[in-house]
């Protein structure tokens, strides 16, 4: 592998990365708002309410994120006349959205299981203490269940996280330009495999490098109480 | 405050956890400065008739009334009471402190954010006026220095006293305590003993449910003794500890004392 034979292609892959790093942020705001909604919804008391998000959750937890990708992409053509009729057919036209509503799907029926456990996980007595100072519902979901949960929540979501990282490379398959699509494409212009590939790889390696000490940050910022007192520096096992 | 009017009335209670009648129609009066407190064996019912006065537990039927104000009910479809209004039992709740047995501190605020947050939140005090007024009541519980600490870095001593300054943050009219002291261990007992007895000689209205015979004999104003979820001896601790009339409540005391 020569340096020329880098320096030549790395402005493209670092192109195909933006790409990337577009793709996967968006998805996972989109599907985490996605999954807090459904987790609501399967913990809801009304059966058709959590009917629906069980089975959203099975059907998009037990098929391959590829053929999820390819049945929004190619399948939505079929029913073109429906989607136009509706209005969706500008964005189901496009391979960028597909690939991004089938990424927001994805991960939001894994998010919202996620979520759902760490909900489940606050303790009985916090919530009881809350309602017994006049919390409402709404507060009382806001200011203590859901910040707890998302502290239980977070070591399970970042390896969600990285997972998106590396599925988002599945977008390549419908002509998407991301960081695996242009390694692609260098690879079949100039036949050169092995260090192609590697260094796609070492850049996906290097994101999730980022991601997983940003949400140790974050762990460790969200809840200072499982790591260590101020005064003692004793470290606290949980 | 009018003088006919009890800070806590509690009228004909009934609670009913499936085939366990568990409160079978149990009355209570406290007026403004009452200390009350609520002995008897597990499963006497004592815990359920504290938490069904701030509707922790929804009484099946009987009158809850807090300053003079009935807690409205309504019969749900199985015919089972649940409260009519949601928004009164909230404003009502947050009137009343509580105090548990496990502390049930909220674990990812440090403890001044536990004391500020209902007052700020449910009360919508000023935020700076909450710190001054957290501050204070810490200093007075004797945690003054562990502002910033989380609470699984305290003591469980440090914890409760924590509690209860996260109830009287609130400015409850009436306190409840749901055995404050049973899940300590005997050394640190004292440093919360202490706390609830302040407050008890500040006048404060308080509902102390509790396994301190000796504690519960000298602070409260009266004494109430549940068996199997009817009160079996009530009166002033002098009377209750000391010439119980009912052979049960003897059998009891007797029983804790060794």
């Amino acid at each position: 592998m020569s340096i020329e034979f880098i320096q030549e292609v790395l402005p493209r892959l670092l192109g195909g990365l933006l790409l990337t790093l577009q793709i996967v942020p968006l998805s996972l705001v989109l599907g985490f708002a996605l999954a807090v909604l459904v987790a609501l919804m399967r913990l809801s008391p009304n059966l058709l309410l959590s009917g629906l998000a069980y089975g959203y959750v099975y059907v998009f937890r037990s098929t391959p994120l590829l053929v999820q990708i390819f049945l929004i992409y190619y399948g939505s053509g079929q029913f073109r006349s429906f989607f136009q009729e509706i209005g969706l057919w500008p964005v189901l036209r496009e391979a960028y959205w597909c690939a991004i509503i089938a990424l927001t799907l994805n991960t939001g029926a894994y998010t919202s299981e996620i979520i759902r456990g760490g909900i489940q996980s606050v303790p009985w007595g916090q919530i009881e203490a809350a309602r017994a100072c006049g919390m409402s519902r709404l507060l009382l979901f806001r200011r203590i269940i859901f910040p707890v949960a998302i502290r239980q929540a977070l070591p399970a979501y970042g390896n969600e996280m990285i997972l998106m990282v590396k599925s988002s490379s599945l977008a390549s398959t419908i002509t998407i330009m991301e960081l695996l699509g242009v390694t692609r494409q260098i690879v079949s212009e100039t036949f050169v495999v092995f260090p192609t590939f590697a260094m796609a790889g070492a850049i996906y390696l290097s994101i999730n490098f980022g991601l997983t000490r940003g949400v140790q940050w974050l762990e460790r910022r969200l809840s200072p109480d499982l790591y260590r007192p101020r005064e003692t520096g004793d470290a606290i096992a949980h | 405050m009018n003088e006919a009017t009890a800070a806590l009335e509690i009228r004909d209670l009934h609670k009913r956890f499936g085939p366990l009648e568990v409160l079978k129609g149990v009355s209570l009066t406290a007026r403004e400065g009452d200390v009350i407190s609520i002995i008897g064996s597990s499963g006497s019912g004592k815990s359920t008739m504290l938490r069904c006065i701030n509707l922790l537990e929804t009484p099946d039927s009987g009158e809850i009334r807090v300053n003079g104000e009935l807690i409205r009910m309504k019969p749900r479809r199985d015919g089972r009471a649940v409260p009519a209004d949601q928004a009164q039992v909230d404003r009502i709740r947050s009137r009343l402190g509580m105090v548990f047995q496990s502390f049930n501190l909220w674990t990812h605020m440090t403890v001044l954010e536990n004391v500020i947050e209902a007052p700020v939140h449910v009360l919508k005090q000023p935020r700076a006026e909450a710190v001054e007024q957290a501050k204070m009541l810490l200093d007075k519980v004797g945690i003054g220095d562990k502002l910033d600490h989380y609470p699984a870095h305290l003591s469980g001593g440090q914890q409760q006293r924590a509690a209860i300054a996260r109830a009287l943050a609130m400015q409850p009219q009436a306190i409840l305590f749901d055995e404050p002291t049973s899940a300590l261990d005997p050394e640190l007992v004292g440093e919360v003993l202490v706390v609830i007895r302040q407050l008890a000689e500040e006048g404060r209205t308080m509902l102390i449910v509790t396994h301190e015979m000796g504690f519960a004999r000298e602070v409260s104003s009266q004494a109430i003794f549940l068996h199997q979820g009817r009160v079996e001896e009530e009166g002033p601790p002098a009377q209750v500890f000391g010439g119980p009339k009912s052979e049960r409540c003897r059998q009891f005391l007797a029983a804790k004392l060794n």
